[in-house]
């Protein structure tokens, strides 16, 4: 018997297509961003919240991913922003050449904001790279403040956390230091917004998030464009 | 529910390698998983099996090679193994350490029969 060594990433066709769109964002200053959650977290609703709070002209697009339906893609094309669904027929997740194909014929120039609204799911996500700038994983008050410890791969992976439904926190035994301390305990660089797509509040901190890794890509654009 | 498109990732690097290795028949593949990988290793174990069973692959076995969280100390250069999410260093005390492994999904080797 032979043991021939090898070093090879299992996803690395993945990996190499995820290598591609994020060069390509890059080139055009797009900043991209994954959104992941459970089903039900509310990854629409703080998308259809986002989209509202745009002026007409802002340059922002959203490729939305379900097993089954366009519903999601009907939501938010009501906003007038350039919207398209990538239905899956069973994957439970989106990889990066779904994204690739979805981008076809659609000039990412025109865009600076490119937002991914994953499958629902707290796993499988967590290992495609879609060539996103961050990730990000939301949670809602209704779900368990244990998640992050029960799902380490998808808090270790991201950049931002996004409590969602603190509206109803007087009405669910939900422990908002625990969860802020498990997400930590998993990633201590987690930055953890807390917000209610429903009353509104704290989205002010969600848009200034925003804000900020917007103009951090728009500068290192302008920055590539000064050194070529 | 994605460890059966591991699976089936983790047969097609089997059949690139092999092929480099005329008549070689493949008996064993070493798959390092971390802790952070977000992979269930029973559900890839099963989805590997299940996906060779009765095919030319029916005789590869895998071999998962369990890779817990690692941490790097910035102050003293130590690494350790994580354990119940004490990140502070054993050596100095430091507690802001470095993640430096756990979250990898790799191929490491394959056994192959030579003929």
């Amino acid at each position: 018997m032979t043991r021939v060594p090898l070093e090879k990433k299992v996803l690395s066709e993945n990996d190499r297509i995820a290598r591609r769109l994020r060069e390509r964002f890059r080139a055009h200053g797009v900043l991209c961003l994954n959104l992941i959650s459970s089903p039900g977290a509310g990854k629409t609703s703080l998308l259809e919240r986002t989209l509202e709070g745009f002026a007409p002209e802002e340059r922002v697009a959203v490729l939305t991913g379900d097993i089954q339906t366009d519903n999601d893609a009907r939501r938010l094309a009501r906003y007038g922003f350039p919207v398209r669904q990538i239905t899956t027929g069973g994957t439970c997740h989106l990889e990066a050449a779904m994204i690739e194909r979805a981008l076809e014929g659609w000039g990412s120039e025109a865009v600076d904001l490119l937002f991914i609204e994953n499958v629902g799911n707290l796993v499988c996500p967590a290992s495609y790279d879609l060539g996103e700038a961050a990730k990000i994983v939301l949670l809602s008050v209704t779900e368990g403040d244990d998640k992050p410890l029960k799902y380490p791969a998808i808090f270790f992976r991201s950049a931002l956390l996004v409590l969602n439904k603190v509206d109803l926190l007087p009405y669910v035994p939900f422990d908002v230091a625990a969860v802020r301390q498990n997400a930590r305990r998993i990633n201590p660089a987690i930055e953890i917004l807390e917000v209610s797509c429903t009353t509104g509040e704290g989205l002010e901190g969600w848009r200034r998030w925003l804000a900020l890794q917007r103009e951090a890509v728009r500068k290192q654009a302008e920055l590539g464009a000064t050194l070529a | 529910m994605h460890e059966l498109g591991i699976a089936n990732s983790v047969l097609e690097a089997v059949r690139e390698e092999i092929r480099r290795h005329p008549g070689a028949v493949p008996r064993k593949v070493g798959l390092a998983v971390g802790e952070l990988a977000g992979v269930d290793p029973d559900c890839l174990q099963f989805n590997f099996q299940a996906l060779t069973r009765g095919t030319e692959w029916e005789g590869l076995r895998l071999e998962i090679l369990w890779r817990p969280r690692r941490h790097r100390c910035p102050a003293c250069g130590s690494e350790f193994d994580i354990v119940d999410y004490n990140f502070a260093c054993p050596s100095c005390g430091e507690t802001r350490t470095e993640c430096v492994s756990g979250d990898e999904l790799e191929l490491k080797y394959l056994e192959v029969e030579q003929p």
